[in-house]
């Protein structure tokens, strides 16, 4: 049960790399923190300099009361993940999860006690005496949450944990994470590209651009009220549909376009609106005559891709948006759909700072 | 059950046949004239000689001057690989932490690869010379009273000195792409486990070079027993009195300069022999625990 807090937190490489610029942040204790965010953005490289992997150009980060910038990664007492497992394959099983314990001095009964429960619980009691090249992908990563939890670190770090698992494995580890973090209580970070993985187990996540923090909240509250172009577009699968737009006083404009419904928007500036594939409709006085060019059936609803008729930019014709609907809705390929949109949902957004105007 | 069978054809056999010829000309046929020639006594002019069974292995063997050269060679072997592996892990070891210039520092580190050993033999000679040798004159001055001319201990150091610094940077570039070979994650994930260098060396790095030491193990013992001829032969000779033969070095010395052919070949085959003996022992026993 810890906290952890980064004020300002910088990290420019030797080679000028300006990994992240600036990043203030505070995890209370307990709390499962996903970071989120395009490949090269610095999630990693966050997350390394709170384990003590990095050091750390400029700011502070506390675990709890201590400053820890010049402590180094064992006396941290935190625990990392890593994706390709970094198992030690000199060592079994046993000798991966016992080794950061022996080091600590601990009494070898009581090694053996914390192993065996964390081996049950993560079910590779079986495997204990086999070394590492004899394990699958999957039961490798468990030793690997295994050696992470023995410890039982006030952080657990993981930087993309699942990345290496085939989907339905990966779905399967998801849960039990976030089961065994649950049970666990403690303070976890987690760096992730996948959506999926972002969304349903951060209590909150960040979702980094660029070495900054764009935003930070639950991640249901980042779906719904985006505060960025960026995040609105990185956030939520199928994407948002984004539509390049002026604003004429009463309506939202693009080519033969004329969107009603929206007001109190800057008249010079170029904007973007963006609608999420579910919050478009049929709808006969609809305002989006989609052509219909892909249906992609996921099961419980279909995916349909066409292009926006009359809608372009610069120079492309037929914006492409994406409709999410249910199983039975099976239009003929080229048809025309009418849809339409609730303008109360729809967000706009500045296109040049990307900031959300409404 | 339909079996897939390939056509036979003659072409690999003619893509081996090089190899083979050599193997037979080189190795397979020497060897069998020593082993036929360690019967044999050849009389003082070499012009005739006579089949005398064990005769030179007896002769050859049970003398003191065989049993010193045994003796030194061993020694003289462990040192020289302990020495160079140590020496080369410890430079590898500094070499893998060096970001900036690392390059220029591995060349340098290498260099001493590029020499034969009798090169190195002969710049040793220069540098241990009593009237130019700097070495000669620096050990002299730290009140070392060194005369490897005279004194056994003295020679013996020379020549392992020689070998040693003629050795390492083969045994650094091995061990220095060992260690590059320990994915990163591995170092780092033992960083957050083990808080003293000195233990995550000894339980991580070390370990996982065992395969290379391993490999290196046995090229250096070769090396130590056989390639240090050059060295020898334009350093000490073998002197004083015969306290740095090794055993290569007094098969050739009783060969070529005593002109006894008949127990130069037997030691040859005693030579062989323990090899092989090496071979077997490093290879069944050794082998089998280094590799994870
Ligand atoms: N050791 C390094 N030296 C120099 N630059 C680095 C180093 N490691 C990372 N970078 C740079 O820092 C930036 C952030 O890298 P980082 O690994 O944190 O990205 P990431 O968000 O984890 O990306 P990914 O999702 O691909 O893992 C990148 O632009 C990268 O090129
Ligand atoms: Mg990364």
């Amino acid at each position: 049960m810890s906290k952890v807090q980064l004020s300002n937190v910088i990290k420019t490489y030797p080679n000028g790399a300006e990994a992240v610029r600036g990043v203030d942040m505070e995890i209370q204790s307990g709390e499962f923190i996903v970071f989120v965010g395009p490949s090269g953005c610095g999630k990693s490289t966050l997350l390394r300099m709170i384990a003590g992997l990095e050091k750390i150009t400029d700011g502070q980060i506390h675990i709890d009361d201590g400053l820890i910038n010049d402590v180094s990664p064992a006396d941290r007492d935190v625990a990392m993940v890593f994706q390709n497992y970094a198992l030690y394959p000199h060592m079994t099983v046993r000798g991966n999860m016992s080794y950061g314990l022996k080091n600590r001095g601990m009494p070898k009964s009581e090694i053996d006690k914390k192993v065996t429960d964390a081996a049950e619980m993560l079910r590779i009691g079986d495997f204990l005496d086999r070394q590492p090249n004899q394990l699958s992908g999957g039961q490798r990563q468990r030793v690997a949450m295994g050696r992470a939890i023995v410890r039982e670190p006030k952080v657990f770090l993981f930087d993309e944990p699942l990345s290496n698992l085939d989907a339905k494995l990966r779905v399967q580890m998801r849960i039990e994470i976030k089961r065994l973090q649950r049970r666990m209580n403690v303070t976890s970070i987690y760096v992730t590209h996948d959506q999926t993985e972002a969304m349903t187990l951060a209590d909150r996540l960040a979702v980094i651009n660029d070495g900054k923090i764009e935003q930070m909240g639950a991640p249901i509250d980042l779906y719904n009220n985006p505060e960025t172009l960026f995040v609105a577009s990185f956030i939520g699968s199928p994407q948002v549909n984004l539509l390049p737009v002026t604003f004429d006083g009463q309506h939202l404009v693009n080519g033969n376009l004329k969107l009603a419904g929206f007001s109190d928007l800057p008249n010079s500036k170029e904007l973007v609106l963006g609608i999420r594939p579910d919050e478009l409709s049929l709808d006969d006085n609809g305002q989006f005559p989609l052509r219909v060019d892909i249906v992609e059936q996921h099961g419980s609803d279909n995916l349909i891709y066409g292009g926006i008729l009359g809608a372009t930019d610069d120079g492309v014709e037929e914006m492409e948006f994406c409709f999410k609907t249910s199983q039975d809705m099976l239009p003929d390929l080229d048809s025309t759909l009418t849809l339409g949109f609730n303008a109360e949902r729809a967000m706009v957004f500045d296109k040049t700072t990307g900031d959300r105007l409404r | 059950m339909k079996r897939v069978q390939f056509e036979h054809s003659a072409i690999p056999y003619l893509f081996v046949a090089p190899q083979i010829i050599i193997i037979l000309v080189f190795f397979l046929w020497p060897a069998a004239q020593a082993i036929y020639q360690s019967f044999l006594l050849e009389d003082a002019f070499g012009l005739s000689s006579q089949f005398v069974w064990f005769r030179n292995y007896e002769d050859t063997i049970f003398s003191d001057s065989w049993l010193q050269a045994a003796g030194f060679t061993i020694v003289f072997s462990a040192i020289v690989t302990f020495l160079s592996l140590a020496l080369a892990l410890l430079l590898a070891v500094k070499a893998n932490e060096v970001i900036r210039g690392a390059s220029t520092y591995k060349t340098t580190l290498m260099w001493a690869y590029a020499i034969a050993p009798p090169v190195a033999g002969l710049m040793g000679n220069l540098m241990f010379n009593p009237l130019i040798g700097d070495m000669y004159k620096f050990l002299n001055a730290i009140g070392w009273d060194f005369d490897h001319k005279l004194d056994s201990f003295d020679a013996g150091f020379v020549v392992v000195l020689i070998s040693v610094w003629k050795q390492v940077s083969v045994n650094f570039i091995f061990f220095l792409s060992g260690l590059q070979g320990i994915p990163k994650s591995v170092n780092e994930a033992s960083m957050m486990d083990c808080r003293s260098p000195t233990r995550r060396f000894w339980t991580i790095t070390f370990p996982l070079l065992a395969p290379t030491t391993f490999f290196l193990m046995v090229i250096n013992i070769t090396y130590a027993f056989f390639e240090t001829f050059g060295i020898i032969d334009t350093t000490t000779r073998g002197a004083p009195g015969g306290a740095t033969n090794t055993l290569v070095f007094k098969v050739f010395q009783d060969g070529f300069r005593g002109a006894d052919l008949g127990g130069s070949s037997a030691q040859s085959v005693v030579l062989m022999i323990m090899v092989l003996a090496l071979t077997v022992v490093q290879f069944r026993f050794i082998e089998r625990k280094v590799h994870y």
